[in-house]
Formats: structure tokens, sequence, C-alpha cells
């Protein structure tokens, strides 16, 4: 049976991984398809994946109300969304809606736990690579922050 | 040099805050301008502002300027009807190394109204596309409604040899696009780092963290250039008005090679 592990060998996320860990990781991954306008995950819901997006783009939205939905930042083709999984009490903080037809993979929240519990060394490269990421979305953040726009430019 | 009196052909809102002026060129042979370079706009009784040439350096015909209103001279412009008067002065200041891109892919990263010193840099490659690499726009902006030059944009998206990508800090509504700052958009983009020149243009922090990404991905120090903005009066290097460090920005600027300006770049009081 054909296995995911050659897509996921090709995503930025895993370059680099070692075979072993890959094989490991593979077994939780699963792939999956949305259409443009579904909403993947809600706020507030239980984080049962993150996705590795191989196609589309997936906006993650705050419902303020009386505003409605305001985007606050969008991942698309190589990027990675959620890491909400990692952390208790592994909810998701956004809403996550795909805004065009999206292709990802779908890794197991659960499932990637338990391995990293099992084996430090998995858990420690997959955290090193979450850290990479939010380090880039925090320093993202600080920018949106100072409204560079706004005032003066 | 005293200012030159133009008439406004047309005026047209660009943004909320932001719009575009079309002048009547200055003499016979047309207004003759680099990409990059900016001009004096004088309001008579009410004083005098750089702001940079938009237009198609192409199209002598008229001067074009994108102006945002900040206060009381940029509001003035924008009271400004067709068939008003303006002073001129200039052109002024150092261009985009254009010719000096040829050969090589070229990345324009704008943020805000950055994006109207470098469209003058835009019309001028896509008129000789052929004699650079790949091609690629990012611009960033606040939201969806300040995006400039909308349709213009879609219009070069259309296009197979520009690869532009466009993104907001936030939107609200039915925006599909991207939202991130400009500075996400390097990592995924395409070009061959050490063949590639950079123009940058937008604010001052902005430009500092896209320099950081450039630089990441490989691109030489000594093809990054960036458009500095500071306070003129006289334009042409007279008062001292307008000193960054060592450089006088009207004379020496706008526009610099980074290598020039690195060790100045986040400095408090220049
Ligand atoms: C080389 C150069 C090119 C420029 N090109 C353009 C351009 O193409 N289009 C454009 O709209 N502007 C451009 N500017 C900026 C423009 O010159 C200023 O916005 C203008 O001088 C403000 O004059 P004002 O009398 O309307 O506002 P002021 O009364 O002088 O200022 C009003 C308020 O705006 C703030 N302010 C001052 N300068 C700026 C600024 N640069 N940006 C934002 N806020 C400011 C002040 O701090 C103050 O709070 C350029 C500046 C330089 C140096
Ligand atoms: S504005 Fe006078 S020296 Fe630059």
């Amino acid at each position: 049976m054909e296995t995911l592990q050659p897509i996921l060998a090709e995503h930025p996320f895993f370059q680099k991984l070692e075979p072993e860990y890959l094989a490991l990781i593979t077994g939780c991954a699963s792939n999956v398809k949305f259409d443009a306008g579904t909403y993947i995950f809600r706020e507030g819901e239980e984080a049962h994946h993150f996705y590795l997006i191989r196609q589309g783009k997936v906006g993650l939205e705050i419902f303020i109300p009386e505003l409605g939905p305001v985007t606050v930042q969008t991942a698309g083709e190589g990027e990675l969304i959620g890491w909400s999984w990692l952390v208790p009490p592994y909810e998701w903080h956004f809403d996550g809606q795909a805004l065009e037809l999206t292709r990802a993979i779908a890794l197991n929240a659960k499932c990637l736990r338990q391995k990293c519990e099992a084996d430090h060394d998995l858990g420690y490269q997959l955290l090193k690579r979450f850290v990479t990421i939010m380090e880039q979305r925090l320093q993202a953040t600080r920018l949106q922050l100072l409204d560079l726009y706004g005032s003066r430019t | 040099m005293v200012p030159v009196p133009c008439r406004v052909m047309r005026t047209y809102q660009e943004t909320g805050d932001t719009f575009t002026l079309e002048l009547e060129s200055l003499s016979q042979d047309g207004f003759s301008f680099r990409p990059g370079q900016f001009n004096m706009l004088y309001i008579h009784g009410v004083g005098e502002v750089p702001i940079s040439i938009s237009g198609d350096p192409h199209k002598p015909e008229s001067v074009v300027h994108t102006v945002r209103v900040v206060g009381i001279v940029t509001w003035g412009i924008k009271k400004l009807r067709r068939r008003d008067f303006l002073g001129i002065r200039g052109p002024f200041g150092t261009p985009w190394p254009v010719d000096l891109a040829e050969g090589n892919d070229v990345v324009i990263v704008a943020g805000g109204i950055g994006l109207a010193p470098l469209r003058p840099a835009i019309y001028d490659i896509l008129a000789r596309r052929e004699k650079f690499g790949k091609f690629v726009l990012l611009y960033g902006t606040r939201g969806p409604s300040d995006i400039l030059y909308f349709r213009q944009l879609e219009d070069w998206r259309a296009r197979f040899d520009f690869d532009l990508h466009v993104t907001v800090d936030r939107a609200f509504g039915p925006w599909k696009g991207n939202v991130g700052v400009v500075t996400t958009l390097i990592p995924k983009a395409h070009f061959d780092p050490v063949n590639t020149v950079a123009l940058i243009c937008g604010p001052e922090v902005m430009m500092r963290f896209t320099i950081l990404e450039l630089l990441k991905k490989g691109i030489p120090e000594d093809k990054i250039f960036i458009s500095m903005e500071r306070n003129m009066k006289c334009g042409i290097g007279l008062c001292g008005h307008c000193q960054f460090g060592p450089h006088i920005v009207c004379r020496d600027g706008p526009v610099f090679p980074y290598s020039a300006v690195r060790h100045l770049l986040g400095i408090r009081e220049i």
C-alpha cells in the first residue's frame, strides 16, 4: 500500500527529518480535502489535528461581535496550521476556514503526543520545528501590532 | 530654484486617505524623470513638501503623484481641483538602479504608500521586460481597503511574466487574499537570490525586517536598495534639513544601497 511518507518528506516542515521519525509520524497522518468556505476547526473545539497544507489557502479568523470575522493570518502551500494540539488544554484559539479548495495532510494529535512521549527524540525533532515556526509567527505578529501603515509611512 | 506652476489635469481617490494627482507636463518636451525621484510640491501660502513621482517614466506628457493626506500641505494638495495650479520643483534625488538590475531577477517589496515611489520602476521594467529575469512584486498594506492602484495590480497579476503577491495586515469581511505582514511573503517567493536585485520602500521598520528576510534568502547586501524619507526643506542639498548620518537624503538619496546606510538603520536620533 502506498503511504504518505514521500509526501511528508517533501513538505518543508519535515525537511531533513530522519526516515525513522518520518515513518513514525506517517502512522498518524491522513490525506484531507476541504472545499472553499469550509470551516476546518472552530475556536474552543478540541484540537485533534494539525495540518500541513499542500495546496490552497486557510484563513485564521477571530470572531468579533458586531464586526464579524477578522482574518488575522493566512497560510498556504508548504505551510502549517495549528500548534494548539501541543499545549494543554489542546483547544483551538481561532476559527480556521478554507479560503480556497485546500488539500492538506492532517496529523492526529493524540497519536503524535503518544509517540512523542514514548520517543523523546522524536518529540525534540518536532518541537524544534514548531519553535522555529512559532518564532516566525511571533515576529510577524509583533510587526502586525505595530500597525506600521497606520500613522507614518 | 523657484517652483514652476503646473495645472491639475485629473485627481482620483485611491483609498480613504490617499489620492493620485495628474499634472500637465511642465515643458513642451514633457517631464522627464527617473524612477525613484521626487518633486517638491508647493501650495501658495501653505507650504512645500517632497512627494515621489508615481507615474510612468515613458509617458512624459504628465507628472503623476500619489499623496497620502497627513497634514496641512498634503491636505492643501488634496483640495486642488481640475485646472487649479500647483508649484513644482524637481525632479530631485537618486533613482532606483533599474539599469543596473538588467540581467538579474528583480524583487520589489513595497509597504503602504511605499508602492508609489516604486511604481515608475515597475513601469520601466515592464516596458523592457525581456531584459530582466524573474520579476516579483510583494506588496503589503494595512487592510483590503488600503490597497493602492487596485485595478492596476489586478491587470498586472494577470500577466504571465510578473509574479505579484499582495498581503494585508488584517482583513474584515470577504477578503480571500493573503493576511500577514509583507515579510511573510518573502520565503515563499521564487527568485535566484545571488542574481537578484531588491528594491524596497515602506515604513522604516518594515524595510529593516524585509532586509533581514532577503539576506536570509541569500540576496547579497550590495544588491539591496531602499528609499529613505526624511523631512525636507530645500530639496537640493543646501539646508541640511534632511541629514541622515553623513548623508543628505535629498541629494545622496532617497534611494540608497543598503550597504551605505546599514549602520544607520534603527539607530535613534540620527
Ligand atoms: C523623498 C520623499 C518622498 C516622499 N514621497 C511621498 C509620496 O509619494 N506620497 C506621500 O504621500 N508622501 C510622501 N512623502 C512624505 C511627505 O513628504 C509628507 O507626508 C509631507 O511632507 C507631510 O506634510 P504635511 O504638511 O501634509 O504634514 P505635516 O503637517 O508636516 O505633518 C502632519 C503629521 O503627519 C506626520 N508626518 C510627517 N511626515 C510624514 C510622513 N512622511 N508620513 C506620515 N506622516 C507624516 C507628522 O509627524 C505630523 O504628525 C515623501 C517624503 C520624502 C522625504
Ligand atoms: S532638504 Fe535641504 S539639504 Fe536636503
